[in-house]
């Protein structure tokens, strides 16, 4: 497998936001996260998978860099991934190993398998090894049972409601918000009034010049709505946050790598650290997919993806395997 | 709760004649398999509950079995019943006691949706 080769932007001529190339490469960096690196309020996001071969370039030249991961899933031990633990390391390993060192993480949700205390224990251990502060938001999986008490306790941060937050970082707003509570039969992902009432009011008063960075756990915009890929009410989100330049809205859930762009607003997805996810509409379920171990913790070079800017519905930023 | 529930399994006999008892205490030898229409299944598979439309007798009950590596739950639109999360090969089970259509849908996946109907 060679990794010499010049990234490019697909574009997606079903409009489904994935091509086969996009999905082989996303299959093979489960384990790994995306460094995310701020330049001139422009949001890029390369795989950890790449760093080596982009050397400093990308971090040096950023204003703000952080770390995204997402769905641990830390618990499960099914054939697709028996050691989640194992690749969390490994993508632990890389965060420790890039040459400019990100600011903080984020976890945009599924920590947990199954809400379980010593999952979360084990997913806090294995994360302290980055000696960053990380930023949470709830998955599903991590709200189990509780409503998402022990979630709040647990990652709360003077968190309002269900546990939405917003901080900043170097004039970077971050939104961390929650729309796995609350879910109503046949619909998606829920943001909920109380919430999007928050979220106005936050950023009201904020210059439409600063760079707004959003997080949450699924897509804030309508990936697969069959599989139960979207969120209801993100629209109305979106609504409050039109009159910023810059948007980016990072995602979990759907373990692969997908890019939107829409106006000022860049929708990313990040791979989870456990297990792969099939492409929407192209297996019976969105079950874990199992592929051959060595390929499961394979980070060899495939994957950046890059922020676009552009007229185009989807794009998928792909780097081959070939 | 707004009324009694039940859930025993291998005891679905019983419990048409202990709801016509307020101790519900008297002993009944029967075993499950003297009374067929009693007991019904639903398999949790690929994301869907199949078969997604079930139709059964008022006193059946009906078990839930998750089959897919991921977790799920059996949560009726109206709260009239709710399982813990199943796990893999974990299952649930709910006495059906009155006539009705009962919806219901897994609440950390609510694209997948069920129904029972008791007549």
């Amino acid at each position: 497998m060679t990794k010499n080769v010049k990234d490019e932007i697909l574009h997606d001529h079903n409009h489904d936001g994935i091509d086969r190339r996009g999905f082989l490469k996303c299959m093979a960096w489960a384990g790994t996260g995306a460094l995310c690196v701020m330049q001139g309020g422009v949001l890029k996001s390369y795989s950890l998978s790449r760093l080596s071969d982009l050397g400093g370039r990308a971090a040096a030249t950023g204003e703000l860099c952080f770390v995204q991961i997402s769905d641990s899933h830390m618990g499960f031990n099914k054939p697709a991934n028996p050691d989640v633990a194992g690749t969390l390391k490994a993508a632990v390993d890389k965060i420790n190993g890039l040459s400019t060192a990100p600011e903080f993480l984020l976890h945009t949700g599924d920590i947990s398998h199954l809400s379980k205390p010593e999952e979360f224990d084990t997913v806090d251990q294995i994360l302290k090894a980055t000696g960053k502060e990380v930023f949470f938001v709830p998955g599903e999986h991590d709200v189990l049972n509780d409503d998402g008490a022990q979630f709040r306790e647990r990652y709360g941060r003077g968190a309002k409601g269900a546990g939405w937050y917003s901080f900043e970082k170097k004039g970077v707003h971050f939104i961390g918000l929650v729309n796995v509570m609350n879910l109503k039969a046949g619909g998606l992902g829920t943001l909920g009034h109380e919430q999007l009432e928050w979220l106005e009011d936050d950023v009201k008063h904020l210059k439409s010049s600063t760079p707004i960075v959003v997080f949450a756990h699924i897509p804030l915009w309508t990936v697969y709505p069959e599989w139960g890929w979207g969120t209801d009410d993100s629209g109305q989100a979106l609504a409050y946050l039109k009159k910023f330049g810059s948007v980016t809205v990072l995602n979990g859930h759907i373990h692969q790598t997908m890019q939107k762009v829409e106006g000022n607003v860049t929708f990313h997805t990040a791979c989870s650290t456990a297990f792969p996810q099939p492409q929407p509409g192209k297996a019976d379920s969105p079950g874990p997919m199992k592929v051959p171990a060595e390929q499961l913790r394979s980070v060899l070079g495939i994957t950046d993806v890059n922020y676009v800017r552009g007229q185009h519905a989807l794009a998928v930023v792909d780097s081959s395997l070939a | 709760m707004r009324r009694r529930v039940w859930i025993l399994a291998l005891a679905a006999p019983v419990i048409a004649a202990a709801a016509l008892l307020a101790s519900g205490a008297r002993s009944v030898t029967a075993s499950a398999g003297q009374a067929p229409a009693s007991s019904a299944e639903v398999k949790i598979d690929n994301f869907s509950f199949g078969p997604t439309t079930l139709t059964v007798a008022p006193g059946t009950t009906v078990t839930w079995t998750n089959r897919d590596d991921i977790p799920h739950t059996v949560v009726s639109d109206d709260k009239v019943f709710k399982s813990k999360v199943l796990d893999t090969d974990e299952k649930f089970s709910f006495t059906f006691t009155k006539p009705g259509t009962y919806g219901y849908f897994c609440s950390i996946h609510p694209k997948m949706t069920g129904k029972v109907v008791v007549q």
